[in-house]
């Protein structure tokens, strides 16, 4: 457990170091002129072999880890590799444009869609600009009225989720973050339209599910989704946040654990060792499953598709029910 | 008067401690507890609002004896196998030794000045008021019944607590499940009073206790998304005399109206005469 200072990517290195003798022995190869090709190909394969050893074993912890990775493609990468004709609409028309979320209309599969999606920035410069991924009340807000816009027009909805939370502080409070975020998850749930949600990395707590409560919620394999980040409930339980490693694991925050309960409907693979070192690759699977997956739910008629979204919702959750007989009535 | 009748017959829970006289939290002043009990658990000399158990809370807003509980067979599992220093197991049971219920919230029906209705509450004793799968399930349950029997709901939230960390991503979707059957109780015409009291924080304000037709607060009480703790934590600096508080949410408008305690019941009534 006194891992709160060892590097939680240390699980990569030794893919790192055969990466790393491999770009040497290009490099000899190009100067010298001399063929080592066999030994490269030897190498990519002995490779392979380790990142499919390490990454099927991956720890919750790890996972969070790689979901964080500021390499990993991120929305406006993927608007770039799988939505065409992007025209972004700004502005919440109340208070703000709240770069931490992206909203605009495009196409994917020669279907007209709305993307909404949470942005983390690439720069430090940009980083700032959107607090990081964590939006404000203003950010939710003109989410909300986009996919107002999309339910008026017949469009699908897709939303993706990649926030370590609502941002907390004054402003966002002043300016009601907490009863934004309960409005947008009414609406949401109601919504006369196609909801298609993917996690593309972070997905946290309300903050993440402000845009994705929807008729279908997929995650990718190295995502995360939790009611609450590994650090703030290390700090809870053990007033430690360097506990975070042992709180992902409690947490079932990864894929598989959030399949298992229900919460999310599809894993979606990852190019091996992950999507930051192959977004290309990445950005193909993701563009194929959204096809897959907005040909599924676009065709349902929509009364049909909002009574299935409400049922799943409500049936989620795990609980006794004891039976009336053996309970003394209750009054006050 | 009726206060100590009822705790009589129920058995104190913890609020409050024993003895004559008592502290306030919030001015610190020592108040006559006789007297701040005739004033419905509120500070004389500065207004603070107690926290109620279940049992005030109904006698301070339901017609006597006119409440029935409702779902209160719904009993909470410790789905995540959730081991921490105490596990999710160890915590139920000690909340539920400590208030002898087994969850979080009440639900029911009752009368309001004689209006029936469907009334509910989350209880800020048990786990900070916080809502796993058995609060979400009865919130649900509160507004489909609510919805059917063309009855107005009131709900008076103290959570803390927020999403209950120890049920996972369970508990965060219980804020999707819950906001998904108000949102057809509102659409089919129902009237939803929300009462705000000390502490609605999280991922209950961020769902079922935000999305009232009507919200009204309780004074002074601590209302937000992200604790004031954390807060701090991120922005490095000290926060603003009254952040967060019903004063604060009214002056920035997020809530109707604010109700001191004695006058809860009449302003409830009020708001359902107008309203249904």
């Amino acid at each position: 457990m006194g891992d709160a200072k060892a590097d939680p990517r240390d699980f990569e290195k030794p893919i790192l170091e055969i990466e790393q003798r491999i770009a040497d022995l290009e490099s000899f190869q190009r100067k010298a002129s001399v063929d080592v090709s066999a030994e490269i190909a030897k190498l990519h394969e002995e490779c392979d072999q380790r990142m499919r050893e390490i990454y099927s074993q991956l720890t919750a912890w790890q996972r969070v880890q790689l979901a964080r990775d500021p390499n990993r493609p991120g929305s406006l990468d993927y608007i770039g590799m799988i939505f065409e004709d992007f025209l972004e609409l700004h502005g919440d028309k109340a208070y703000g444009d709240d770069k931490a979320i992206v909203t605009g209309l495009c196409r994917i599969g020669g279907r007209r869609i709305l993307l909404v999606a949470q942005r983390k920035g690439k720069t430090t410069k940009e980083r700032m600009a959107c607090n990081f991924g964590s939006p404000h009340p203003e950010g939710y807000r003109k989410a909300l009225e986009k996919m107002k816009l999309a339910e008026k027009f017949g469009l699908p909805v897709v939303t993706l989720v990649n926030t370590p939370g609502a941002y907390p502080g004054i402003g966002a409070e002043e300016r009601g973050q907490a009863v934004i975020i309960a409005r947008n998850i009414l609406e949401m749930s109601r919504l006369r339209a196609p909801i298609l949600s993917v996690v593309i990395g972070e997905g946290g707590s309300g903050g993440a599910l402000a845009i994705c409560v929807a008729d279908r919620l997929c995650i990718l394999e190295n995502a995360y989704f939790s009611v609450i980040s590994p650090e703030g409930c290390a700090s809870i339980l053990w007033r430690d946040s360097g506990k975070a490693s042992v709180a992902a694991e409690l947490l079932k925050l990864s894929p598989h654990d959030l399949l298992d309960l229900g919460i999310v409907d599809e894993v979606i693979p990852e190019p091996l060792g992950g999507a930051h070192r192959n977004p290309q690759r990445m950005g193909e699977i993701l563009k194929a499953k959204l096809i897959e997956q907005l040909d599924q739910i676009d065709r349902v008629p929509i009364d049909r598709l909002v009574e299935r979204r409400y049922r799943k919702y409500r049936q989620i959750g795990r609980y006794q029910e004891i039976e009336l007989a053996k309970l003394a009535p209750t009054q006050a | 008067m009726a206060f100590e009748k009822i705790r009589n017959l129920l058995g104190r829970k913890k609020s409050l401690p024993g003895g004559l006289w008592m502290k306030c939290p919030d001015c610190i002043g020592m108040i006559y507890r006789k007297e701040m009990e005739e004033r419905k658990l509120v500070c004389p000399a500065c207004n603070y609002h107690f926290t109620m158990t279940p049992q005030e809370r109904i006698h301070l807003l339901l017609d006597e004896e006119s409440f029935t509980r409702m779902w209160s067979n719904l009993e909470p599992v410790d789905a995540l196998n959730f081991e921490g220093v105490t596990s999710y197991k160890q915590k139920l049971e000690a909340a539920q030794k400590e208030t002898g219920e087994r969850d979080a919230v009440w639900a029911g029906v009752g009368r309001l000045e004689g209006r029936p209705l469907v009334f509910g509450l989350t209880d800020s004793r048990f786990m900070m008021g916080s809502m796993g799968s058995v609060v979400g399930e009865t919130i649900a349950r509160a507004f489909e019944f609510a919805t059917e029997r063309r009855l107005p709901v009131v709900f008076v939230s103290g959570s803390g607590g927020g999403a209950r960390m120890y049920e996972g991503a369970l508990s965060l979707m219980q804020m999707a499940k819950s906001s998904a059957t108000i949102a057809r109780f509102q659409e089919a015409g129902g009237l939803y009073i929300s009462v705000l009291t000390n502490p609605t924080m999280a991922g209950v304000m961020a769902s079922f206790a935000a999305l009232g037709d009507v919200l009204v607060a309780e004074p002074k009480a601590l209302i937000g998304f992200t604790g004031p703790r954390v807060i701090e934590q991120t922005i490095r600096q000290e926060l603003p005399k009254g952040f967060q508080t019903s004063e604060f949410l009214l002056e920035h408008g997020f809530v109707d109206l604010i109700v001191e305690r004695p006058k809860l019941r009449r302003e409830v009534a009020r708001l359902i005469e107008y309203l249904t």
